[in-house]
């Protein structure tokens, strides 16, 4: 049985468990129909022509995971901002873990989809809001909302400030074989609200998890992510991804961003690790005066694969959008960055700026970039870049010239060509992790504290 | 301290040096000057380690030691400071820790521990305000957006932290207004001591009115036709180097 067989078969027990008169009953089966349809896309569609994700998409992957495993406090605080509190929302091989959480309904309502979509006080919201902005098309949206059920729910009021970040954590505990998850987010900030958003995946393998017994499992899950978010009228989000995770972990990220007038959101994608990793990030903007932020740091070693396919849908007039991606590829690293502007007749007077800036290390790493621009209003800015090559050697002569030797002038260069990226990020915490992480891969000493 | 003999230099095939001699003692100040295209700017990417340059012949030595095969950062590690005409612009790191990872590294070189982080601030601090640097200048990006006189403040700050044995100044003055070459010329003569030299490379005489040279070299495509005292500079201003 193939997977796409193995998901069709599973989606009737999957829906024996839930609520068949929930609101979301309909979506899910309508989702699966499409699926079972249009299937898992190979290399021959031109979206994943440099991607070869059905090599991770196999037969053994796990649908649902057998028993439920916990982890020592002692492992999951390793994944937390720290020095700060945060509102957190943990989630282990696709299960809510309620002891290391910390949600609220105070103000803000900060908790798990699945108990917002069997409740009949949310069912407005939910009507309004849930599963309104995917793209009907793509495989593996439809595959997470056929199984939409855990993940985050934030919902921030009118014009409230959030007091804290919220922390989303993905952790895979690798007790069981090769899961396929299938987390879903829904995140609505109303008019004239604030907030920022943690959001990291995680695994454990095998020798980490404190589950006594269990057989050294063949491990390589795969997180096919969706999170909605809905961004409205003078509303800011600031919305942070970190995709640090071991070599044997694929991860297929869909969000979509809808915003509204006056809104501003940003989006930082951290990617350092995994085997293949596919971010589909997409933005509308419904409005005028929005601006949308996307910014991305990859560093990747080994075999390993990330791909970027962002899109910025322009459809209103006086918006801006700055796109800036850079990756750093190692070894037989690959990378892929797919940046889409579309601009509609009436986006007038936009502005929108796409830089991709590639560095390889590796002797076989490689990159694919291309800027996709489809631009129909004739008064608007859009301008893009992109960059693939090696350290500035001037700037190494001139590391070396201060007494830095060679392979450490080399690692600041990397740092700092990574660093550049994280200028706005405003979380303080947040940055020196990220900071150090980038230190961290790079691998050599920088001679100062982050 | 430096001696260089008959030293003959290419690049890609092209020999701009043909053959200079010059010594370079501790305690003394040394002049270069030349026309554009003379080969000034080779002479200081050569003594510092540039590895585009070839030498084909000759030899440069440093407190007695032949420092032709050795690298950059070797002989930074040995007391050789170049300050750069242009300053390369990093991005995305400040000039605070690029200078901490620089002093570390040399410290590392000669095997001793590196500076206390209280120790490092407070001579960040009285070198910074030597050379009328304000403190948010240094969390700003290593010569990222640095107008012209901000570079060169910034290149002989680095000088005054990592305390050179052998300075050498490449057209240090050029970019500067009138305040701030003030500025640099009097960091560069307070770092002066009896054990440490300084060769400068400028075009014009304007900076030896502030720093004044012992010896005066006058470089002309690619060999010294002429040394002299401060004085020489003087002539030179007044009669242009078509008079030699």
């Amino acid at each position: 049985m193939s997977l796409k067989e193995k998901l069709v078969s599973s989606f009737l027990a999957f829906e024996l468990d839930s609520d068949i008169n929930s609101p979301v009953h309909d979506i899910r089966s309508k989702s699966i129909k499409k699926f079972e349809k249009i299937g898992f896309p190979d290399r021959k569609n031109e979206f994943w022509k440099y991607t070869p994700i059905k090599k991770v998409l196999n037969e053994d992957l796990t649908i649902f995971k057998k028993k439920r495993h916990l982890i020592d406090f002692e492992k999951v605080k390793d994944f937390f901002l720290g020095g700060i509190e945060s509102y957190k929302i943990i989630l282990i091989d696709g299960v809510y873990d309620p002891l290391w959480s910390n949600t609220t309904h105070e103000g803000a309502d900060i908790c798990i989809l699945s108990s917002v979509l069997e409740k009949e006080k949310y069912s407005e919201v939910i009507s309004k809001y849930f599963n309104t902005l995917i793209d009907k098309n793509e495989s593996f949206s439809l595959l997470n909302s056929s199984f939409s059920k855990e993940g985050a729910y934030i919902h921030i009021p009118k014009n409230l400030e959030l007091d804290k970040p919220v922390e989303i954590i993905h952790i895979n505990s690798g007790c069981e074989s090769s899961l396929m998850l299938q987390p879903r987010n829904l995140i609505i900030l109303e008019k004239g609200s604030k907030a920022q958003i943690v959001e990291s995946h995680y695994s454990l393998g095998e020798k980490n998890s404190i589950s006594k017994g269990s057989k050294a499992n063949h491990n390589d899950p795969v997180t096919n992510t969706l999170t909605e978010i809905h961004v409205e009228e003078n509303a800011n989000l600031d919305y942070y991804k970190i995709q640090n995770d071991l070599e044997t972990t694929s991860i297929i990220d869909n969000t979509y961003i809808d915003q509204k007038k006056n809104s501003v959101a940003s989006c930082h994608t951290f990617s350092f690790g995994g085997n293949i990793v596919r971010n589909n990030l997409n933005f509308y903007q419904n409005g005028s005066n929005i601006n949308s932020i996307l910014k991305g740091i990859t560093i990747l070693g080994s075999n390993q694969h990330t791909d970027h396919h962002t899109l910025v849908h322009h459809a209103s007039p006086n918006c801006e959008s700055h796109q800036e991606y850079k990756g750093i590829y190692n070894d037989k690293s690959t990378g892929v960055f797919n940046g889409k502007v579309l601009v509609d007749k009436i986006a007038q007077k936009i502005n929108a700026f796409q830089q991709n800036n590639n560095i390889l290390i590796g002797d076989h790493s490689s990159v694919n970039t291309k800027p996709q621009l489809e631009i129909f209003a004739d008064d608007v800015k859009c301008s893009h870049g992109c960059t693939i090559g090696q350290l500035d050697n001037s700037a190494l002569y001139y590391l070396k010239t201060r007494g830095i030797p060679e392979k450490e002038a080399k690692g600041l260069l990397t740092y700092a060509f990574a660093n550049n990226v994280l200028e706005n990020v405003k979380m303080q915490v947040l940055k020196t992790k990220i900071k150090k992480i980038i230190a961290n891969k790079i691998g050599v000493s920088l001679g100062f504290e982050l | 301290m430096l001696k260089i003999e008959n030293l003959h230099v290419s690049i890609e095939g092209k020999e701009i040096l043909k053959g200079v001699t010059l010594e370079v003692k501790k305690g003394e100040i040394h002049a270069i000057m030349g026309p554009n295209g003379s080969g000034k700017s080779t002479l200081s990417s050569v003594i510092a380690g540039n590895e585009d340059y070839e030498v084909t012949k000759g030899n440069i030595f440093f407190n007695d030691e032949n420092i032709e095969d050795l690298s950059a950062e070797e002989r930074a590690h040995k007391g050789i400071f170049m300050s750069f005409q242009y300053p390369v612009e990093i991005p995305g790191i400040t000039v605070t820790n690029f200078i901490k990872t620089a002093i570390n590294s040399n410290l590392k070189a000669r095997g001793e521990k590196d500076m206390p982080a209280n120790e490092m601030l407070k001579k960040i601090r009285e070198k910074a305000s030597l050379l009328e640097i304000d403190s948010r200048f240094l969390s700003r990006s290593l010569n990222e957006g640095f107008s012209g006189g901000e570079k060169k403040r910034n290149e002989i700050f680095q000088m005054a932290m990592l305390e050179p044995t052998l300075a050498i100044l490449d057209e240090t003055d050029s970019g500067l207004d009138i305040d701030a070459l003030r500025i640099v010329a009097s960091g560069v003569n307070k770092l002066k001591n009896k054990d440490n030299a300084t060769v400068v490379i400028t075009h014009y005489q304007r900076l030896l009115d502030h720093i004044i040279p012992d010896y005066v070299h006058v470089l002309q495509d690619g060999k010294i036709v002429k040394s002299g005292d401060k004085n020489l500079a003087l002539q030179l201003e007044e009669r242009g180097y078509d008079w030699l």
